[in-house]
């Protein structure tokens, strides 16, 4: 099919307002009058409130208010008043609602000031008194308490187990059974949560910082017991979010609550220091056991796998279930379940639950190859699933075997010694590690309004998201395509909750679930276009069957005769109007139902250790992706790169560190929690796989987001043991790990 | 954060001046640390006196001194110092582990009197919701059993823990720099292996300046071991990121022989650690790893661990060794 802008590198339509600084965030809203909010965060992880002094906070000139649990109007008593969309089953958190502590830095007052310095400093004068309960934050002391979480939304629980798991896995001739420690991790956005509300004759237009404005905009309604109508939420540009944002955070609820109140617009930024005060990727433990026959063929692969939650919700992710999808095997038995600590509840990060259990398996899979004397290609490749044994339904498409070959030619696979320790450059250890990645491809429903002037601009929009991943720039890409428009002449508006229906933007479902609603809609445009074209008398369209018909350049032709053409504008004049528009909902075909739709990786790795001194550096990391249709192969590239980037992170560098004394994360800033820095990032090799899928969605695209990190730490720590003969199998392997 | 008067001072005798004469007043150059540690609370200045703009004397400039020294202001920013040529030319270990320190931003801003001042990166220190007796005296070190992994090994107290953060220190006490202080009532030099201290049972004191004095240069002695030196820097990232353990090492050779050797360690004290008794093993003798590694231990000796950092001790012996070696090879050299 030609195209003329999918699948071509498009710069981002946003790029320019970004570097200008002219895009605007959620904390960067200005208004008549605007007052700040500072965040005053717990020092107990547990226990009640005995007091809040505020006196020395309020004498301050310029200090409004100081909302405490004492003092704020009681929100709706109802059970499901603060609840959201992706709220996973239980009682969500009331910013305060209650003199009860249920986890260390939770948000206990907000003081609002003229200025966001004297907010602070009035901030750091409120005393709190405590009455202290014991809290427990380690999980490793936990997991005999683990149980199986309630079921949330979308995510369902692990399949019941095939075969004869046990049975099969003590009678296999070649057995691996390990154990794995994951800690929490914290998203870090560069941008740190911010909300602007700002009052617009007579309704709060609140500015904040998410991944769903409509999720936001319901939380807020039901949270401050208001009619929708008096509310609008916008989040035009976001500062990156990796899941943090899927969730309002509290930030929002107590700008909205304090400007309804003081009846001002109020601004509420949190700290550094305060992202770690709420969702972030769950502290994990795992065991897989794999039993494989003499030739590596899979006998049996069991994982359970048991993660933090906090006292008041269950959260959970799909952590187990790859495990029995990825592999042909007969006899599986996949478990999970939480624990629950005197912690935030988990949020969804990147790849939720793949990160995690894929690592474990690919690791285990590796130290399978090894005593099955196979290189770990081949033994994946010997167990190759053609089939979604979980479902037990065909794929709607799976180039994971092209994965491996590309990505395999393009690192120069074949030349890897085998044998630990056997590679060298200098005096350091070289390691070659390699492992598969996983991800859903998902599609929800979604709408998208689409409006076409007589001038030929058109206009679409859907309440969507771009969190940096280049939904602006896909989404006109594909209008521009669809309705056959120069893409200088159309815009698309995303991040304000009163645009067509869409799904939070996460889980690697943006480009195919908005994607397609606004490829329909532009559908639809184009039959009324035609409608009007062929009624003009003497039409050259007139009588064609739409099949025959292009829309190119703002025109429509027929294809068979391509001077025989209408323009868009012609053809509105002669219906004598000035704008052409439609809202058009999309939702997944039911074919869909039939097949299991998944993108796929392969990573290869390269790291260098010194021995001496424990450093691990990732010197070459090479990823080919199946992903189906590639719609902009420049921010597609991007997506996969910084995934990279993090799974770096995630192999050697980031954990939040509990204090368990405290039941506090303590290296709460940049400075102490470690991400990758440029100099830890060498070569990257993007690769797409050709996979043509008409299953997935109209688009034919799986959603890029998560596939690039998943398969990325388990490919790095393979690599380290390549080089160094020793399994490190918790994370993050830091020189501490590697010299203990 | 708490409010705070803002005054310049022009001149070092304005600056001691505004200091003396409010409790609680403290000199702010680049601001790199003390800005931070203002908003989280933990330095609560009533009144910040800004000495960047004190031009009456060379405080920004890097001249040569009477000795055949370098004279480095107090106000020369850490990237001055490290670009400077003759830094380069005549002290490379200096140049080499100033660049191993924080970022290009950064350096852009911080000073040579902001970097021996700069207070430790202890995250508890940095917590006020947690104990530290050098944040808060007598309230308890929650480092001791905590998370420490990047803490002290050596001259550690059972009330404080905590290393001192630069790199830049360690270069300067192995090249045994002097520091050049004011103060009301006379002006001083102190030998930089005097100048920080450590925690004993007043952890809350950094360093030997007293509170009215401020930092207007760091004189480097004419030696500058710009033929056998080696800064070797371990940490958990490429970059950005504070020591596990750094060597200055710098050596005097005569054929295979070590004339004179300086060793010190950054990353496992509360001050840039030195043993002279580890130098005098080495000099005299053969630039071999036998000795090497004998200096190593001398250099560990009466080292402690605290749990998570247990693995400093034989971390920083790998590194001597190999930091000696480096600058016996005049590898680094160009």
């Amino acid at each position: 099919m030609t195209t003329a802008y999918i699948g071509k590198s498009t710069s981002r339509v946003d790029g320019r307002a970004k570097v200008t600084g002219e895009a605007r965030y959620a904390g960067e809203y200005e208004a008549p009058g605007l007052v700040f909010g500072h965040v005053v965060s717990s020092a107990a992880a547990k226990g009640r409130i005995r007091g809040i002094d505020a006196d020395e906070a309020l004498r301050l000139p310029g200090v409004l208010h100081v909302f405490t649990h004492e003092n704020v109007p009681p929100a709706p008593a109802a059970e499901d008043s603060f609840q959201d969309d992706v709220a996973p089953p239980g009682s969500p958190f009331r910013p305060l609602q209650s003199d009860k502590i249920l986890f260390s830095m939770q948000p206990i007052a907000l003081v609002v000031a003229e200025t966001p310095e004297l907010a602070r400093h009035a901030a750091s004068l409120v005393r709190v008194a405590y009455d202290r309960e014991p809290h427990v934050t380690e999980l490793k002391a936990e997991l005999s308490r683990a149980y199986k979480p309630k079921p949330r939304e979308a995510i369902p629980p692990p399949p019941p187990p095939r075969g004869r798991p046990e049975q099969a896995f003590a009678q296999s001739e070649l057995q691996v059974d390990a154990e794995f420690f994951m800690p929490a991790e914290h998203h870090n956005p560069m941008e740190p949560f911010a909300a602007t509300a700002v009052w617009e004759d007579g309704r709060l237009v609140v500015y904040d910082k998410t991944q769903g404005v409509q999720n936001v905009h319901g939380y807020l309604s039901g949270a401050l017991g208001c009619s929708p109508d008096e509310l609008v939420v916008r989040s035009r540009f976001v500062g990156g979010a990796f899941g943090s944002g899927l969730r309002p955070q509290y930030q929002v609820y107590l700008a909205a609550l304090a400007a309804r109140q003081l009846q001002r617009s109020v601004r509420v930024s949190l700290t550094r220091q305060q992202m770690f005060s709420f969702g972030h990727r769950p502290a994990t433990w795992q065991r897989v056991r794999l039993g494989a026959a003499a030739d590596g063929r899979l006998q049996a692969v069991l994982h359970e796998a048991i993660a933090e939650t906090s006292r008041f919700e269950d959260y959970s992710e799909s952590l187990v279930d790859w495990s029995g999808l990825l592999y042909h095997c007969p006899n599986v038995a996949l478990s999970h379940k939480v624990a629950q600590l005197d912690v935030y509840t988990p949020i969804d990060m990147r790849a939720p639950g793949a990160v995690w259990g894929v690592y474990a398996l690919e690791c285990a899979m590796d130290e399978l190859a090894e005593q099955a004397k196979l290189d770990p290609i081949e033994l994946r490749l010997g167990n190759y699933a053609e089939r979604d044994q979980n479902q037990d339904r065909p794929f709607s498409s799976k180039e994971l075997k092209a994965c491996y070959r590309q990505a395999a030619e393009k690192f120069g696979w074949e030349r890897r010694n085998p044998q630990p320790r056997s590679m060298r450059k200098g005096d350091l250890l070289v390691g070659w590690g390699m492992a598969g990645g996983v991800w859903e491809a998902q599609q929800r429903p979604a709408t998208a309004r689409a409006v076409l002037s007589a001038d030929g601009r058109l206009e679409v929009s859907s309440a969507t998201e771009d969190i940096g991943t280049g939904t602006y720039t896909i989404m006109t890409q594909i209008a521009a395509e669809t309705l056959g428009l120069p893409i200088e002449q159309v815009r698309f508006q995303l991040g304000d909750s009163s645009l067509g229906k869409a799904p939070v933007e996460g889980g690697s479902f943006t480009a195919s679930s908005v994607g397609s609603a606004v490829r329909a809609a532009c559908l639809e445009l184009q039959e009324k276009l035609l409608g009007y074209a062929a009624a003009i008398p003497g039409s050259p369209l007139a009588g064609a069957d739409p099949a025959d018909m292009l829309f190119a350049d703002g025109a429509i032709r027929l294809r068979n005769a391509p001077e025989s053409s209408v323009s868009f504008a012609e053809a509105m004049q002669h219906a004598n109007i000035d704008v052409v528009e439609t809202t058009t909902p999309a939702k997944p075909d039911q074919s869909r139902q039939q097949y299991s739709c998944y993108a796929h990786s392969a990573v290869l790795a390269e790291v260098l250790v010194d021995e001496d001194f424990g450093t691990v550096r990732v010197n070459r990391v090479a990823s080919a992706v199946a992903g189906g249709r590639i719609i902009n192969p420049k921010t597609a590239r991007s997506q996969i790169m910084g995934g990279i980037v993090w799974g770096i992170g995630m192999a050697l560098e980031e954990e939040s560190v509990l204090d368990h004394a405290f039941g506090r994360f303590i290296n709460h800033d940049l400075a102490k929690y470690h991400v990758p820095v440029n100099a830890d990032v060498n070569e990257i090799d993007v690769m797409f796989v050709e996979e043509r899928d008409e299953i997935v969605n109209p688009l034919g695209a799986k959603g890029l987001g998560e596939i690039g990190i998943v398969g990325v730490a388990a490919a790095i720590a393979n690599a380290v043991y390549h080089a160094t003969g020793q399994r490190f199998r918790d994370l993050p392997l830091t020189p501490a790990r590697l010299l203990s | 954060m708490n409010g705070f008067s803002y005054v310049r001072a022009e001149d070092v005798t304005t600056a001691v001046r505004r200091i003396a004469e409010k409790s609680g007043a403290k000199a702010v150059a680049g601001g790199t640390n003390l800005i931070d540690l203002i908003k989280c609370d933990v330095e609560r200045p009533q009144r910040l006196v800004d000495i960047n703009h004190m031009n009456h004397m060379p405080c920004g400039s890097i001249t040569v001194c009477d000795g055949g020294g370098l004279r480095l202001g107090a106000l020369a920013t850490n990237a001055e110092v490290a670009r400077d040529e003759q830094v380069r030319a005549r002290y490379p270990l200096l140049s080499e582990a100033i660049l191993a320190g924080a970022s290009p931003q950064i350096r852009n801003m911080a000073t040579v009197g902001g970097n021996l001042l700069q207070r430790t990166r202890c995250p508890y220190f940095y917590d006020t919701a947690t104990p530290c007796n050098k944040r808060t005296p007598e309230t308890g070190c929650s480092a001791l059993d905590g998370f420490n992994r990047n803490h002290a090994i050596l001259g550690a107290s059972e009330h404080c823990i905590a290393t001192h953060p630069s790199d830049m220190c360690v270069a300067l006490a192995a090249l045994e720099a002097e520091v050049c202080v004011s103060g009301p009532v006379a002006d001083r030099t102190i030998a930089f292996g005097d100048f920080h201290r450590l925690p004993e049972d007043l952890p809350h004191l950094d360093s030997n300046l007293e509170s009215d004095e401020i930092i207007t240069a760091v004189e480097l002695p004419a030696k500058g071991f710009a033929e056998h030196y080696a800064y070797l820097k371990v940490r958990e990232r490429t970059s950005f990121a504070f020591a596990l353990v750094s060597v200055a090492v710098g050596l005097e050779m005569q054929g295979d022989a070590i004339a004179e050797a300086r060793l010190a360690l950054g990353g496992v004290a509360h001050k840039p650690w030195r043993n002279r008794r580890a130098e005098t093993l080495l000099e005299g003798r053969q630039a071999s790893r036998e000795n090497f590694q004998q200096a190593a231990e001398a250099m560990l000796y009466g080292a402690q661990g605290y749990g998570q950092n247990d693995f400093k001790i034989p971390l920083a012996k790998r590194a001597i060794v190999r930091a000696l070696t480096q600058a016996a090879a005049g590898v680094q050299r160009q």
